[in-house]
């Protein structure tokens, strides 16, 4: 199939000879083998691609107006908002773009845990995505930080506290994470920088994952491997056109909070310029962070000889370095939940308890709420360390399919799919 | 259609359906905004109206710090009214070639002039409480305009139970109850100079329509390019659909 192409044009020829990018992007995005069954779930990759450069194309844009300094960072929000040209439109796109690529890539993380896109070979691939989510988490914090409202600074000072929790240099890395001895102008100056750098060093790292991607190839609902041209059809113009399908509708719906609910994902209070003196009755972080912020207030007890803060601060950092490991944890042969009839239910138990993690996150840590919490957090890593090594090893799969072609058309691989599949070469 | 669609999103967002409910816990009644919804404007006539009420009502204590006077224009005034209405307030500007500080007669490139030159004027004229600006106060409030309507409208006797502070005023939508600001709004407060009837409940609305055309003027401008991308998106979305489906055809 992936057969070296003849260029016709001598400038292209000479180019290519040299520098073989053109061969190099007819190989990866023209007859790059797809599996054939891919579903709509395999949309989302693309689509947080999209948001990166959408959130790096109006970044930029808005950092040409804005003034990182502590008497100006809000103001100069509002004259972005006011007065600049279709400044408004990309305040908005750049503030809900935030949501949108979190919202994309808990998808795309989610369709990898159901499917088990993590397991064997895609390891690397599975650990180079969770990088992307530290990197992405960072940036948005950071990024949170810079319209220097209310929850920009108090919620500034309740996450860089965290960090006091770790014994020894916890206080002097508050300190240089503050550049003095609170959240003031140097925090701002170097959140600003950070945030301007740190989605490149992303870009870079998503240009890993998509190697690594183009390596393994990627994974399907079925969760077996490609062995020949009948299971596979070429990235273009078969993913290029089902691909564009996803960015369509992703951008209808990214378009409605942009321009008719645009504040929808944000919080009153940061419409309220900072104010060291006064701290706002509740401080919540944006939502994507909650089943995290849900996780850290569990805590509320020492562990041992551990303080209760530095714990959850160990286990809010620990849910999410618990990943890297999963590959491992998961002791099942079979990938996909479609033929693991218990891992199915429990994919989505786990679904909810993240989805119930962050409804505790949301509210505040008392009473009813916390306890929710704290069973949600356990359960969370019940999933991770006990539920997944042990039911590889218990449950019966169901009968896996021998190829693609085959659980595609119900037959064997022979005739119809083969022709099919010749066809295709041909186009 | 749009509020099942964001009530659904909201409760799956984990659960912030909570908006309509002010700090203390206290239910907010929902009115109909002329600038809500889809195709939602400022009403012009109300916003003027509540810019009258703005001034001569709020503006001895409130600032409105992001708004210029040119911006008035936005809500119907003439260049020549807005440039009168300007003049009538002094701001200071300088140095000047001998490096004095001087004060001129406000232009339309001129911020609205605030009430207090500093927050520690405002706090020792108010009795130690700070009035906050205006400008953003209906986005930067849960429950947006039906809070600040609610607020204006709801300064009531205190129930026998409560005890109010020195200084403090009862307020049943406020958090906590008790306020520093005094009912501002009282029957015939201002005269309408279209004739309006002023009760408390119609400069309770108009200042409302005029402050949340403050905290967003560009909303129309917003609302109308949403329609014109959405429908380009939809009919763009169904010929990736009919071209998707052409180009599976022979693998399906």
């Amino acid at each position: 199939m992936s057969t070296d192409p003849q260029w016709k044009n001598p400038v292209i020829r000479w180019v290519d000879d040299r520098l073989p990018i053109f061969t190099y992007m007819d190989h990866e995005y023209q007859q790059f083998p797809m599996p054939r069954n891919l579903n709509y779930f395999w949309n989302f990759g693309a689509l947080a691609s999209i948001v990166l450069v959408v959130m790096v194309v109006t970044g930029i844009m808005l950092a040409m107006q804005y003034t990182p300094h502590v008497d100006h960072a809000f103001e100069s929000l509002e004259r972005i908002r006011r007065d600049v040209n279709y400044g408004w439109l990309l305040q908005y796109i750049h503030m809900n773009g935030a949501s949108m690529f979190f919202i994309v890539v808990y998808i795309h993380m989610f369709r990898g845990l159901y499917y088990g896109s993590y397991k064997a070979p895609r390891e690397l691939l599975w650990m180079l995505g969770v990088v992307i989510l530290l990197l992405m988490m960072a940036t948005a914090f950071m990024g949170y930080v810079l319209p220097w409202g209310q929850m920009s600074y108090w919620g500034a000072t309740v996450i860089t506290n965290l960090f006091s929790a770790i014994p020894i240099v916890g206080d002097w890395v508050v300190t240089l994470l503050w550049g003095g001895f609170s959240v003031d102008n140097a925090t701002l100056n170097r959140f600003f920088s950070l945030h301007y750098l740190m989605p490149f060093v992303l870009f870079a790292v998503v240009g890993l994952h998509v190697v690594a991607l183009h390596v393994s190839k990627s994974n399907n609902p079925d969760g077996i491997e490609m062995q020949g041209p009948q299971d596979s059809v070429p990235f273009h113009p078969y993913f290029t056109a089902k691909d564009s399908v996803g960015i369509g509708v992703f951008l209808l719906f990214f378009a409605f909070f942009v321009f008719y609910a645009p504040n929808f994902f944000g919080e009153p209070d940061n419409y309220i310029e900072a104010n060291p003196l006064q701290t706002p009755a509740h401080i919540v972080p944006e939502w994507y962070f909650l089943p995290f912020y849900a996780i850290l207030r569990s805590v509320t007890f020492d562990v041992l000889f551990i303080p209760a803060k530095l714990m959850g601060v160990l286990l809010m950092f620990g849910s999410i370095m618990i990943l890297f490991i999963l590959p491992w944890l998961d002791t099942a042969k079979v990938r996909s939940a479609r033929y693991r009839p218990i891992y199915k239910f429990v994919f989505w138990v786990f679904l909810i308890d993240c989805l119930v993690l962050g409804y505790c996150g949301a509210k505040p840590a008392e009473g009813w709420y916390l306890v929710l919490g704290q069973v949600a957090t356990l359960y969370y890593f019940l999933h991770f360390l006990i539920v997944m090594p042990i039911l590889g090893k218990i449950e019966t799969p169901l009968p896996v399919p021998t190829s693609i072609s085959q659980a595609v058309t119900g037959s064997g691989g022979g005739g119809a799919a083969g022709a099919t599949a010749a066809k295709m070469e041909k186009s | 259609m749009r509020k099942a669609i964001i009530t659904l999103i909201s409760a799956v967002a984990f659960g912030v359906t909570g908006q309509a409910m002010a700090a203390g816990g206290v239910e907010i009644p929902k009115r109909d905004w002329s600038f809500q919804g889809i195709f939602g404007s400022y009403d012009r006539a109300s916003a003027q109206r509540g810019f009258q009420v703005y001034q001569e009502v709020c503006a001895g204590c409130h600032s409105l710090n992001y708004i210029y006077y040119r911006n008035l224009m936005e809500l119907g005034y003439s260049e020549a009214a807005v440039k009168a209405f300007a003049a009538e307030s002094e701001v200071e500007d300088g140095p000047n070639d001998e490096g004095e500080m001087f004060m001129r007669p406000a232009v339309p490139s001129d911020r609205l002039v605030k009430p207090f030159p500093n927050a520690q004027a405002a706090r020792a004229s108010n009795g130690g409480a700070l009035p906050p600006d205006l400008t953003l106060m209906v986005e930067a409030r849960i429950g947006g305009p039906n809070y600040l309507y609610s607020l204006l409208t709801g300064y009531t006797d205190p129930p026998a139970d409560v005890e109010v502070m020195e200084g403090m005023n009862y307020n049943a939508y406020f958090a906590g109850h008790q306020i520093a600001m005094a009912a501002p709004l009282s029957e015939d407060a201002v005269e309408y100079a279209d004739g309006t009837k002023a009760t408390v409940a119609q400069m309770a609305e108009d200042i409302t329509v005029f402050l949340a055309w403050a905290s967003e003027p560009n909303m129309e401008e917003r609302k109308g390019m949403g329609m014109k991308v959405m429908l380009f998106l939809i009919v763009f979305c169904g010929l990736l659909i009919a071209v998707k489906r052409r180009v599976w055809a022979d693998v399906h």
